[in-house]
């Protein structure tokens, strides 16, 4: 039997709030499969479950908040000859693992009911659910226009701005019983808040902790923005790519010359197989997500871009897979547009390192004895010196920049 | 489509990439996406919003041309 517990979702993450089974005692589970939302302070999380088995029972019960390394749920893996159960069966095995409870010897966390669970359930979206937790708003009130009469997202804040409208009084009386019982309003301080203190302890550790060195080195981009103006010429508006596509795929292949900066710090150097970008996103309400684009090195550019077109909007409405934050092996920042010439970064622990490439802009460059004017950017390293010394991060700058100058080598 | 019409889709599209600006505050020379604190990738979306909701190409080339709400509109003008 497989315990899959809360997983960490970085090194700032203490607890998570179980919010939404989505599989459910019986359920046949393949590599990948989303098996339950999970609030954070990076959001509402979809945690992935990475192997093959059925759902045997689940320990935690929706609205609990629980430590880190919890046992969640009990799987049953499958793969293995004998233990095979068909597909026919899961359905079966479901309905019978609901009503009668098979004894165990582990002690099923349990919470009060949460008010709208005494009557019809009430269908919601997990995102408009998290909004109307933070905002405390009672959706038993709200009417749903989302598919078969569900709450979305549009509904909840419908019912905000009315809220806003309508006397005060109002606005406290209704929900006052509800809230008493709903296990999730201890943990309700703002998002933008959590999101804060989350990236407060992230970095306090990594300053405290870590010894960074840096290097700096400007990039002629050239030949990248050449290569990109003939490559967008050919594609729709929808598929073109961004500079940072390429940084990205850029990066992933320089640590696939360079392994030991795609690596923790975990009691020594440990060197990681796979090579996944973590991408600094920013949040417009402040604060910032990371989510990991996987296995980076083997994919196309545009294979990438179309990664970043569906990761950013999910990271920015805190809609991320718990792989997508736990497993990068690196990290990009990308702060340039305006926001700054270079940017040093703060590595995120354990990795052992950051690249920053700041603002891609013309400059007067001298090239064989000539002044000319070229499109630079300013690409900064930040290494943990435990880790690894300037020479090595030296030869990820010198690889980064050679395959920036072959772009169609990408 | 007239002027108007074209002006409000642009906020309508605005708002939604940003979402705590009131685009009409934005004046007709400001640059859009130092105004708004739009970045690289929501500029891209915005554009991709544009083409689809006003049925016009806009190439590359001509990103230069969507920078201020003035030159976005004579632009968007021409095209439609």
């Amino acid at each position: 039997m497989i315990s899959f517990k809360m997983p960490s979702l970085g090194a700032d993450m203490e607890d998570g709030t179980l919010v939404e089974w989505r599989k459910q005692p019986g359920d046949l589970l393949k590599r990948g499969d989303i098996i339950a939302d999970v609030d954070t302070q990076k959001g509402l999380i979809e945690i992935e479950f990475f192997g093959d088995g059925v759902l045997e029972k689940q320990l935690v019960e929706e609205g609990h908040k629980v430590p880190v390394g919890t046992v969640l749920a009990l799987i049953r893996p499958t793969g293995d000859a004998g233990e095979l159960e068909m597909p026919e069966a899961a359905p079966k095995a479901k309905q019978e693992a609901v009503p009668t409870e098979p004894p165990t010897q582990e002690k099923k966390i349990t919470s009060p009911p949460v008010a709208e669970e005494k009557g019809k359930r009430i269908k919601i979206s997990p995102l408009a659910r998290k909004i109307a937790e933070m905002q405390q708003v009672d959706i038993s009130q709200v009417i749903g226009t989302g598919p078969e009469g569900a709450i979305v997202k549009a509904d909840i804040e419908k019912c905000l701005v009315e809220m806003k409208m309508a006397p005060e009084k109002e606005v406290v009386d209704k929900p006052a019983e509800v809230h008493q019982q709903e296990p999730l309003q201890q943990s309700a301080i703002p998002e933008s808040e959590a999101i804060r203190r989350a990236v407060a302890a992230a970095m306090s550790r990594s300053n405290q902790d870590i010894p960074h060195y840096y290097l700096e080195k400007r990039m002629d981009m050239s030949k990248a923005m050449a290569w990109l103006k003939e490559a967008n010429k050919e594609r729709t508006v929808q598929q073109r790519l961004l500079p940072v596509a390429l940084f990205i795929k850029a990066v992933a292949k320089a640590l696939d010359d360079v392994p030991d900066l795609n690596a923790v710090w975990e009691n020594g150097l440990q060197r990681k197989n796979e090579i996944n970008i973590g991408f600094v996103v920013s949040l417009r309400t402040g604060g910032i997500m990371v989510p990991a684009i996987l296995n980076a090195d083997t994919l196309s550019i545009d294979a990438i871009m179309a990664c970043l077109n569906d990761i950013i909007p999910r990271a920015r409405a805190f809609k991320l897979r718990s792989s997508e934050l736990s497993q990068s092996t690196f990290t990009i920042t990308s702060i340039g547009e305006g926001g700054g010439d270079k940017v040093f970064g703060v590595i995120y622990p354990p990795q052992v390192g950051i690249v920053g490439f700041g603002e891609i802009r013309e400059e007067a460059v001298v090239h064989e004895g000539m002044i000319g004017i070229k499109p630079i950017v300013d690409v900064t390293l930040a290494a943990d010196h435990r880790a690894t010394d300037g020479l090595v991060g030296g030869k990820f700058m010198a690889a980064l920049n050679k395959y920036l100058q072959n772009p169609a080598s990408l | 489509m007239n002027k108007e019409e074209i002006q409000k889709t642009i906020f309508q599209l605005l708002k939604r990439i940003a979402p705590e600006h009131d685009p009409s505050t934005l004046m007709p020379d400001e640059n859009i996406r130092e105004a708004l604190n739009i970045d690289s990738f929501d500029a891209l979306q915005f554009i991709v919003a544009i083409s689809e909701k006003l049925k016009v190409d806009i190439p590359e080339e001509d990103y230069g041309k969507t920078a201020t709400l003035k030159s976005l509109m004579a632009y968007l003008e021409k095209k439609i």
